[in-house]
């Protein structure tokens, strides 16, 4: 039988709570050993109840994995080339990022212990700085939904009031980083999926420009739209994992060639002149009371360093939820495709021959969100309806993005708007989908324009955390960090993140 | 009442042609685009379609496509778009063909594939000429009652030539394709062989009342694997439909399946014309921008296509234009002529040779030309011993057939075998008189003046000789050898 593994020393659990830097740090000097880090995040896992049980946040995980990666760390240090930025530091990936060694199911039936033979670029720049993979994380079922109800591994629980949903669908990354399992996640965007869950989760969520970030080996939901993001405690956390997993990619043709700056490099710019536009379309009147008095607070902060903000409209955005929810349900229809039970995945037989096959394998693999948008996606490419949606909503995008171009031209750096229109919501308590669809109704235009966007949190409401978006132009993202760190430091003391749970 | 008879109808054919670019590497891909390698061989995360892979495009493949389309007389357009034509089937692993749609590679283009009697061109327009990615092989005869699928194919880089509803007859639509090919081979485009798939024909064919303006409805054939094949499918489908329309009925638009054997069409049991492909652009990839500059660039290194080099041979190489024809019906063939031709300083022999022997021996051997084992350098060679008379003619083709076996050249052969022309008296003489000797009753005759039977008697030494005697020797020492020593 195998030995126990040996708890974590408290010096490694306080290294995995305190910021990354210290933690790199002390592992580049050796002060720390990889391996107890490893140990300190899945004690920590265990604390706080992350099994199936009870918050559910991984799918998988890989302790002897990932203490075999530390041990290589160790065994590297002191040779000629030095450890990378994210040396020794624990960290979890969303469950549809390509990864050797542990499933990639995408929370689907479908992918049920489907191991991928490669590993996406973004784990390998991971890899390469030194990351240790622990564990893939529970989301919704190939990114569809903002709840992470909708896995076919069971919801995750959000760690700061377990009776609520963590958003989604990076729930899973949000919780863990919320639960102080990593201090690093990624998970990934197509209209709002890294943000949502971290405003939910009292976190920073990062999604960069569309192109700044390889998505070779991200399962694909709708191409136009995706991106890997990260998942933060701090915003300097996640400048560093953006720093790491940005550039271009020759195996993506839609990354792009554009020089990826030093992010924390924004941390103590200031913001001195900084031009704060404040978008009325995203503050409606409607709006939750909570959240409209923390977003007034964040922008008197603003305000105090010295940044001005301004009145701006971006007039398409209300056309922003039906467009989302015509082109990334298509581009889903065809990118789900492939799962067909002929190559990997679920394979379910049947007597009405390969007809019946597809549609047995697809009806059994897919759960009803996925399916319902594959219906929804097939209907609006079809010949016949293609102009009247597909087309309309692509000329609508442009208009979209358009918005952005000419408030960005007029002057404005960072436009910044509530991440949210409610706080976490109980699991089960929003069941009609056109109501969940809702939850990205300040998120989903940033994917359709492809301009970089973050939530930061900025209070709470009786307890459950608050984020604000601060939303750049294309690879904006440096003062996109810069409105964060400001954001960040003004509000520490209102809210400090990630110290909620017990 | 007049009968209508299928003289009053006229064919109306479109041919959709498939090419496989001759690309080391795959489209999307860097798995080797080779084929005949062991099944699913040549495959990886983006040809196999796993989950999280993404396609980059083969920049080769490309020029390779803007070569054809230039060759085809086409505008490319300094934008085209990737689209994803989305259907379901086993090999077709991400469930859809990224192929272009509404924005192609290249539009416009046509071929002049002969002349009518009165000596007007006939013309056949090109639609268009897309990229696109060529489906994996579904194996349907190798294990009992299940279907395998070899993903060796999928990705390989096309191109489909699509044509204008311009040909008139099988005779047309056979000549559109030989040029086709012709041309592709010339522009060293694609191997354009229709035994290894890398050149694929759908035939469009519809009737019409001679006069009409409107077309008719057409079908669609498939299944139809060579060239002669496409002529007899057209005929036959033709035939078909005109006896439909002669008995009042109407010809339903569908797709119909070749069956050689039995030399008539069938319809398809698939529903594959209810299909819709839900084309869309595709995200993975940009629009593709070629810079016009390049474009002009990859137009002026195309290569010699057939028209140019038959007018160059017959100027340059003083051959007659029937032979340059012939010599250009293939590029390797012309190209191994002119080789020959230079080193020789021979035209006039190595146009006989190139398509005589070198053409027999290459289709007895299956191969192809540049696999041929005698290299122009060795037969310019052969051509030159010819010329000098260091072989006889009869030496010249046994020495050209060891070449063929033993891939040696042919100074080597010739002394290996003992086929150098033989001049030296005595030798000669020693062969007349075993001749005379053993051939008594003739040679009594001939030294009676039956001079007829000199031929015969050189024949005869020439044999003994294996070939190597030199003839006009044996003629001059005959006679006196016969006359008996003085």
């Amino acid at each position: 039988m195998k030995a126990q593994p040996a708890r974590a020393s408290a010096a490694a659990a306080k290294l995995l709570a305190g910021p990354l830097t210290e933690c790199v740090a002390c592992i580049r000097e050796g002060a720390a050993i990889p391996a107890d880090m490893v140990s300190a995040s899945f004690d920590r896992a265990d604390e706080v109840g992350a099994g199936k049980d009870a918050l559910n946040i991984f799918i998988s995980t890989d302790r002897e994995g990932a203490t075999e990666s530390a041990k290589q760390l160790t065994a590297h240090l002191g040779r000629a080339e030095p450890l990378g930025n994210l040396a020794g530091v624990p960290v979890a990936l969303k469950d549809n990022i390509a990864t050797l060694g542990m499933p990639t199911t995408c929370g689907s039936r479908i992918l049920e212990g489907y191991v991928s033979p490669y590993e996406a670029t973004v784990v390998r720049r991971l890899r390469a700085n030194g990351a240790v993979i622990v564990g893939k994380t529970n989301m919704d079922e190939f990114a569809m939904g903002s709840s992470t109800e909708n896995s076919a591994y069971g919801p995750t629980r959000n760690p700061v009031d377990i009776r609520r949903v963590p958003g989604g669908s990076s729930g899973g990354s949000a919780a863990a980083v919320a639960a102080g399992i990593v201090r690093l996640a990624l998970g990934s965007e197509t209209g709002g999926s890294v943000r949502q869950p971290a405003s939910f989760c009292g976190v920073v969520g990062v999604k960069p420009t569309y192109g700044r970030v390889s998505r070779y080996g991200l399962v694909a939901f709708g191409s136009s739209l995706d991106q890997v993001g990260v998942l933060g405690r701090t915003v300097e956390d996640a400048s560093i994992g953006m720093e790491v997993i940005s550039g271009c990619d020759p195996l993506d043709s839609t990354s792009a060639d554009v020089p990826v700056p030093r992010y924390e490099l924004e941390k103590n710019a200031g913001l001195k002149g900084l031009v704060i536009g404040k978008p009325r379309e995203y503050f409606p009147d409607g709006l939750d009371p909570r959240i409209a008095q923390e977003c007034e607070r964040a922008l008197d902060a603003y305000r105090e360093l010295g940044a001005t903000v301004r009145d701006v409209s971006l007039p398409h955005t209300s056309y922003s939820i039906p467009v989302y929810y015509i082109i990334a349900p298509a581009e889903a229809s065809s990118n789900l495709a492939r799962f067909d039970g002929v190559r990997y995945g679920l394979r379910v037989l049947s007597e009405r021959g390969l007809n019946g096959m597809y549609e047995e394998t697809r009806a059994r693999g897919f759960g009803p969100e996925v399916t319902r948008r594959v219906l929804l996606g097939t209907y609006v490419l079809s010949a016949g309806y293609y102009d009247a949606y597909y087309k309309k909503a692509q000329a609508v995008r442009t208009l979209i993005a358009q918005d952005f171009r000419d408030v960005f031209a007029s002057g404005v750096d960072v436009l910044f708007t509530p991440t949210t229109p409610t706080p976490a919501f109980e699991l089960g308590a929003v069941k009609d989908a056109y109501e969940m669809y809702l939850s990205d109704i300040f998120t989903a235009s940033a994917n359709l324009a492809g301009v970089p966007a973050m939530s930061v949190p900025i209070g709470d409401a009786a307890g459950l955390p608050i984020g604000g978006q601060i939303i750049a132009p294309h690879f904006g993202e440096s003062v996109m960090f810069r409105a964060a760190f400001g954001l960040e430091r003004a509000l520490a003391g209102n809210f400090v993140p990630g110290e909620q749970d017990a | 009442m007049t009968a209508v008879t299928e003289r009053e109808y006229e064919m109306v054919v479109g041919l959709e042609v498939h090419v496989q670019l001759k690309t080391r590497t795959k489209a999307f891909c860097s798995c080797s685009a080779d084929f005949g390698a062991p099944p699913n061989t040549n495959v990886c995360p983006v040809c196999l379609a796993l989950p999280g892979a993404l396609p980059v495009l083969n920049h080769h493949a490309v020029e390779l496509a803007v070569r054809a389309a230039i060759a085809l007389e086409c505008k490319v357009h300094e934008t085209s778009v990737f689209a994803r034509k989305n259907y379901f089937y086993p090999d077709l692993p991400k469930g859809y063909q990224i192929s272009q749609y509404d924005k192609p590679l290249a539009e416009k283009g046509w071929l002049t594939i002969g002349e009518l009697e009165n000596k007007t061109p006939v013309r056949v327009g090109i639609t268009r000429v897309h990229m696109e990615e060529d489906a994996g092989k579904s194996v349907h005869d190798r294990y009992n009652g299940v279907t395998a699928i070899d993903l060796n194919r999928a990705g390989v880089p096309l191109i489909e030539i699509v044509s204008e509803p311009d040909m008139r007859s099988s005779a047309e639509a056979g000549a559109y394709l030989r040029l086709i090919k012709q041309i592709l081979s010339y522009a060293g485009v694609s191997d354009v062989s229709m035994e290894e798939g890398s050149l694929r024909v759908d035939a469009n064919v519809s009737a019409r009342l001679r006069g009409a303006t409107k077309l008719g409805t057409k079908t669609e054939i498939k299944n139809v694997n060579s060239f002669s094949a496409v002529e007899r499918a057209l005929d036959s489908e033709f035939t078909r439909q005109v006896a439909l329309l002669k008995s009042g009925g109407t010809v339903s638009q569908q797709t119909m399946l070749w069956d050689g054997a039995r030399g008539e069409t069938r319809p398809s049991r698939s529903k594959e014309e209810s299909h819709d492909y839900r084309y869309f652009p595709e995200p993975d990839l940009p629009p593709l921008a070629l810079d016009a500059e390049w474009i002009a660039r990859v137009g002026r290194e195309i290569p010699e296509l057939p028209d140019a080099r038959r007018k160059r041979l017959v100027d340059e190489y003083k051959i007659t234009p029937p032979d340059a024809e012939l010599l250009t019906s293939s590029a390797g063939f012309s190209e191994y002529f002119e080789a020959v031709a230079r080193a020789s300083l021979d035209p006039k022999g190595a146009v006989n040779w190139v398509m005589g022997e070198v053409s027999a021996a290459v289709n007895a051997a299956g191969v192809h030309l540049d696999e041929f084992a005698v290299r122009p350098a060795d037969l310019a060679e052969l051509l030159r011993m010819l010329r000098d008379d260091v072989v006889s003619h009869t030496a010249a083709k046994r020495i050209f057939a060891r070449m063929v076996e033993t891939g040696k050249p042919p100074v080597q052969v010739a002394a290996e075998e003992g086929l150098q022309k033989v001049d030296d008296d005595s030798a000669l003489a020693g062969w007349i008189d075993e001749v005379l000797a053993e051939n008594p009753s003739e040679a009594a005759r001939y030294r009676a003046g039956e001079t007829k039977l000199q031929g015969v008697l050189v024949g005869l030494v020439m044999k003994k000789s294996k070939g190597s005697a030199d003839p006009k020797k044996v003629n001059q020492l005959l006679p006196e050898r016969a006359r008996g020593p003085s």
